[in-house]
This record gives C-alpha cells, sequence and structure tokens, in this order.
C-alpha cells in the first residue's frame, strides 16, 4: 500500500513571476496543488497611517506608490474623494485632462500586465514590444509633469498647470500609432496555440463566485459581470464619451487576457475622444480655500499672498463627515474612504484596493492546477504588491 | 437615489435592529445594533428586491474618546441597480464581532486586515491571522494611540538632555 505525502514548498516573496514580493506557501501532492497560503505585507508601507499625519495636499505623492503601474488613476480616485468630501467641482477642461491621463495610465498599466504575464508564461517577445510602447506614454509623462512612473499631476480642485501644445501633439502621435502596435501583440499571443494551451480553462471562476470574491475590474469582467465604475457611477465627465465595456464568457486566464486587451482599444478610443473635444476653460476651481492664486497677483496683491501662504502651509480643511468614493483603476474598482475632522489632515483614509481581494481569492483559483498554472493564474491577475500592502 | 425601500423593509423586518440612519450625498448610512448584526446581514444579501449581493469593503475607524471607542463600516453595493449601503456598527473595546465570512467570501482578508491594524475580533472567522504586519507584531498600528514611527523607534537623541558646551 502506497502513501500519498504531500510537499510543501515556499514561492516567493523574490520570485521574479509574483509582481513584486508576494509570498505563497503551497502544498504539493505530486505536481498538483492541494492548497496554496498567500503571505502579504512585505511591503506594507503604512500609507493610511502616513496620510493621517499630512495634510490633504500632501497625501497625492502617495497614493501614487499604490498601484504604481498607473499612477495617475490612483492621484485621480483620490483627489475626487476629497473633492467629494469639500464639495468642490472641477472644471470641465481639468476633467478632460484627468480623464486623458487616467487613460493612459491604464494602457501603462495594461502594458506591463500584457509584457510581464507573457513573459512569466514563456512568450518572451511580448514584453520588448509592450514596453517599448509603454516608453511612449512615460514620455508624454514626463513632457507634462516631469516625472515618468509617478506625475502626481493631479491636484485638489484640478490639475497642477495647463496641458501645453506639445503634451496634446505627442497623445495624438500615440493614438496613431498605438492600434498598429495592438495589432501586433494580437499576432504574437492571440491564436498562439501555445498560448492558449497554457490559458484557456485555468483559474476558471463563475460570475458568482466572482462576486462573492469582491473581484472588480477586469477579473469580474472576465467572469461575464459588465460592471465597470465609469459606467455605473459616471465621474469626471465619462458620461461624454462612447465606450464599450468588454465582458468575458468563461471567467478563465484567456477570457481575462482578453478583456484587457479590448480594454486597451476601448481607452484609446476614451483619449482620442477627449482630445478632439477638450474643452477651453480654466483647469483649478477659483475657490479661495482650496486653490492657489494666479502667481502674478501673489507679486502685487497682499490678500493673494496671505491666500497663497495659508492654502500651502496650512492646506485646505474638510468638513467632519465621511464619503466613500470610487474610481475604475487599471485593477478594479479602487475606492478611497475618507474621515474628515474640520481639519487639514485626514482623520482616516481607508483605501479599497482590488488588489486586495483578487489575491484572497488565489487559494481558490490555484487548488487543483499545476505548478506552472500558478504563474499563469497571478499573471492573468494582475496584481500589484504596492497597492495591496498599501 | 431611492433608498425607501430598504428601510421600510429593515424597519419591517427589525424594528429594534436599526438605531440611526442619515443621508450624505444622496447615499444612505445606516447604524445597527450588534445584537441583530449577522441576520441583518444576511437579510440584506438575501431578499431579493434589496440586492446587496457585493460587499465592497470593511472600514474601521478609532475614536479614542467615544465609547464605545470604535466603529466599523461595511461597504454594500447593489449591482444591478449601482446603489451603494453603508452600514455602520459601534464596537467597543474587546467586544467580539460576527464574521460575515459566510454571507461574502471576501470579508475573510477584509476582516484580518481589521483584526491586524485594530485589533477588533470576529468570532466565526476561519483564519483570524495578523496580515499586513508580521506574526510577532505587537499592537495595533491605526490605533490612533499607536506612534506614526512605531513603538521600537529608536531615539538617537533626547533634545531634553543633550548638553551643548
Amino acid at each position: 500500500m502506497s502513501e500519498t505525502k504531500t510537499m510543501t514548498i515556499n514561492m516567493g516573496p523574490h520570485h521574479p513571476a509574483t509582481h513584486g514580493v508576494l509570498r505563497l506557501v503551497l502544498e504539493l501532492e505530486g505536481e498538483t496543488i492541494v492548497n496554496a497560503t498567500p503571505h502579504i505585507g512585505q511591503l506594507h508601507r503604512g500609507i493610511e497611517k502616513l496620510a493621517e499625519n499630512m495634510n490633504y495636499q500632501q497625501v497625492i505623492p502617495l497614493t501614487d506608490r499604490l498601484d504604481y503601474t498607473a499612477a495617475s488613476l490612483n492621484n485621480l480616485g483620490y483627489c475626487m474623494t476629497v473633492e467629494k468630501l469639500m464639495g468642490i467641482d472641477v472644471p470641465k477642461r481639468a476633467r478632460y485632462i484627468r480623464v486623458i491621463m487616467s487613460e493612459l495610465a491604464r494602457i501603462m498599466g495594461h502594458h506591463l500586465w500584457l509584457g510581464s504575464h507573457a513573459l512569466d508564461i514563456g512568450a518572451m517577445t511580448v514584453v520588448f514590444y509592450a514596453f517599448k510602447d509603454r516608453e511612449k506614454i512615460m514620455n508624454i509623462n514626463e513632457e507634462l509633469s516631469g516625472y515618468r512612473l509617478t506625475p502626481s499631476f493631479l491636484r485638489i480642485g484640478g490639475v497642477a498647470k495647463d496641458v501645453t501644445p506639445d503634451f496634446i501633439r505627442s497623445v495624438r502621435e500615440f493614438i496613431e500609432v498605438f492600434p498598429e502596435a495592438l495589432e501586433g501583440y494580437h499576432r504574437l499571443l492571440t491564436d498562439n496555440i501555445i498560448w492558449r494551451k497554457r490559458t484557456m480553462n485555468i483559474g476558471t471562476l463563475s460570475a458568482d463566485e466572482a462576486m462573492s470574491w469582491g473581484f472588480t475590474g477586469p477579473s469580474l469582467r472576465g467572469s461575464g459581470v459588465a460592471y465597470d465604475v465609469r459606467k455605473a457611477f459616471p465621474y469626471s465627465s465619462y458620461d461624454d464619451f462612447d465606450f464599450e465595456i468588454p465582458v468575458g464568457d468563461n471567467g478563465d486566464v484567456y477570457d481575462r487576457y482578453l478583456v484587457r486587451m479590448e480594454e486597451f482599444k476601448q481607452s484609446l478610443k476614451i483619449i482620442r475622444q477627449a482630445v478632439e473635444n477638450l474643452p477651453e476653460g480654466p483647469v483649478n476651481v477659483d475657490n479661495p480655500l482650496v486653490t492657489n492664486p494666479a502667481i502674478e497677483d501673489v507679486t502685487e496683491d497682499i490678500s493673494a499672498l496671505i491666500r497663497r501662504f495659508k492654502i500651502q502651509c496650512e492646506g485646505p480643511t474638510a468638513p467632519a463627515e465621511e464619503v466613500y468614493h470610487a474610481v475604475e483603476g487599471s485593477k478594479g474598482e479602487l475606492g478611497f474612504y475618507l474621515v474628515g475632522d474640520g481639519t487639514a489632515q485626514p482623520y482616516r483614509l481607508k483605501i479599497r484596493s482590488p488588489c486586495f481581494l483578487l489575491t484572497s481569492a488565489l487559494p481558490r483559483l490555484i487548488r487543483g492546477h499545476m505548478l506552472s498554472d500558478v504563474i499563469a493564474i497571478i499573471g492573468s491577475l494582475d496584481i500589484v504588491l504596492g497597492e495591496i500592502d498599501r | 437615489m431611492d433608498y425607501t425601500k430598504t428601510l421600510d423593509l429593515l424597519k419591517a423586518h427589525f424594528p429594534q435592529g436599526l438605531l440611526h440612519q442619515s443621508l450624505y450625498h444622496s447615499e444612505l448610512r445606516i447604524t445597527f445594533d450588534s445584537r441583530f448584526f449577522t441576520e441583518m446581514m444576511q437579510f440584506l444579501y438575501d431578499e431579493p428586491s434589496l440586492g446587496y449581493t457585493f460587499l465592497t469593503d470593511i472600514v474601521g475607524i478609532d475614536y479614542p474618546k467615544r465609547n464605545p471607542r470604535f466603529e466599523l463600516t461595511y461597504i454594500l453595493f447593489n449591482m444591478n441597480e449601482a446603489r451603494r449601503l453603508y452600514v455602520k456598527l459601534p464596537v467597543a473595546e474587546g467586544q467580539y464581532i460576527p464574521s460575515v465570512t459566510g454571507i461574502w467570501k471576501a470579508a475573510n482578508w477584509m476582516e484580518r486586515e481589521v483584526f491586524d491594524l485594530f485589533g477588533i475580533p470576529f468570532i466565526n472567522h476561519p483564519d483570524l491571522r495578523r496580515i499586513l504586519t508580521w506574526d510577532s507584531f505587537e499592537g495595533h498600528a491605526l490605533r490612533k494611540d499607536y506612534p506614526l514611527q512605531g513603538r521600537d523607534f529608536e531615539k538617537r537623541f533626547d533634545p531634553d538632555t543633550i548638553v551643548i558646551e
């Protein structure tokens, strides 16, 4: 009589395919996984605690470090939450610029996902093409804000400054060349027999189960639920744009891949509409309690000088209330629960991280699969540890 | 958004469970009595005309001067009608809260996070361990009395005793 023994192995936290510092303790029976325990927290920087000791403006660069693959989206979520708490309405031009920035960030995030997902599974070529095109968006970010990966371009009440004609030109250039590049990614992977064998019927999750696990974003849409925060709660003028929500059928790795590939196209569609219809006007709300006065006034007018001094040194204050606001991050519903207490510092900031919940379902998804499929499943969820650990 | 049906049904089924209700930014917040908590959450999930089938997040907040000290906010979501409901639950220090992992699987890690950072324990949780901080970590990091720099932060000099010659 033979006895079945399981073997426990440790994967991570420095494994290149865990997208950061995720540690998985896997229990194997042969090469089949019978149980898995994710350990997170290696990248915990206490952003929520730090935010309680800063003023509202100072938190913006911290949010860049959540999902650092798509930083502007985090800025958007945080700034809109503060604006909801303070009751500020942002001018239309600023809203359009925010949409352009965040959709570019979404494409950037999906580029990183595509490159590393394919690289993990063994298709090495894709990463070079994806990163080549990602570089173009980084150049656009640099042109606008001076930073490539973490622009921190958004401000409470608007954006840091108006966009330059150079920026518009380079975004238009990107819109022109990107569809062809996207075609290239499809040619490399979509009908590739190896890719299909490695991804189809792997990590399947039904719609009900995905909802129960708190899935949002492309991972939920891959299971066939057409939920997108941009459509459900149209924020930042998203209702002006015409775009579709792609959904999958089976909820496996391949479906999640197809959904994200289609999202490239939809993001591009939104950017094109936003750039063509970019309205004229101010890019910051003119609220003496929140935004800086014009720099020319500061040199001549004492009240403008005082206003600037107060905003720079103390920061805007928020009422003692609680709000929740969510945006569609590149990984799912990125929510911020913000509690104000009448001072210039948040009393509590809770970040609803989509990746946190995606990772919590990992044991369920990888149980019964082979060890090599673990990598495919982690890649298809597109987790970023900066956001999980906060 | 219209919450009259939610409120009417809750009042009809749990006349004593609903402690407080308020509307802010046209979103409803309700405060539950912890004695009826599990039944009310199960009801919100099961009742097809309400359809709060998605748990968005569990937020812990520490108010050291209040009694009871903590407040948990469960953000429920009706995906078909795009409607959010905020369920608040006051929690005293050391009080055990029934886990909702039986209703939503997503609650598993959310409750672990609240346990880790606030020290609020949950009953019937399948795997209540620390999640973001390490296992031997002392204290609960998001409590207001936990210092920002951490407890084991080494002070290089004490400005009161330093002598400048």
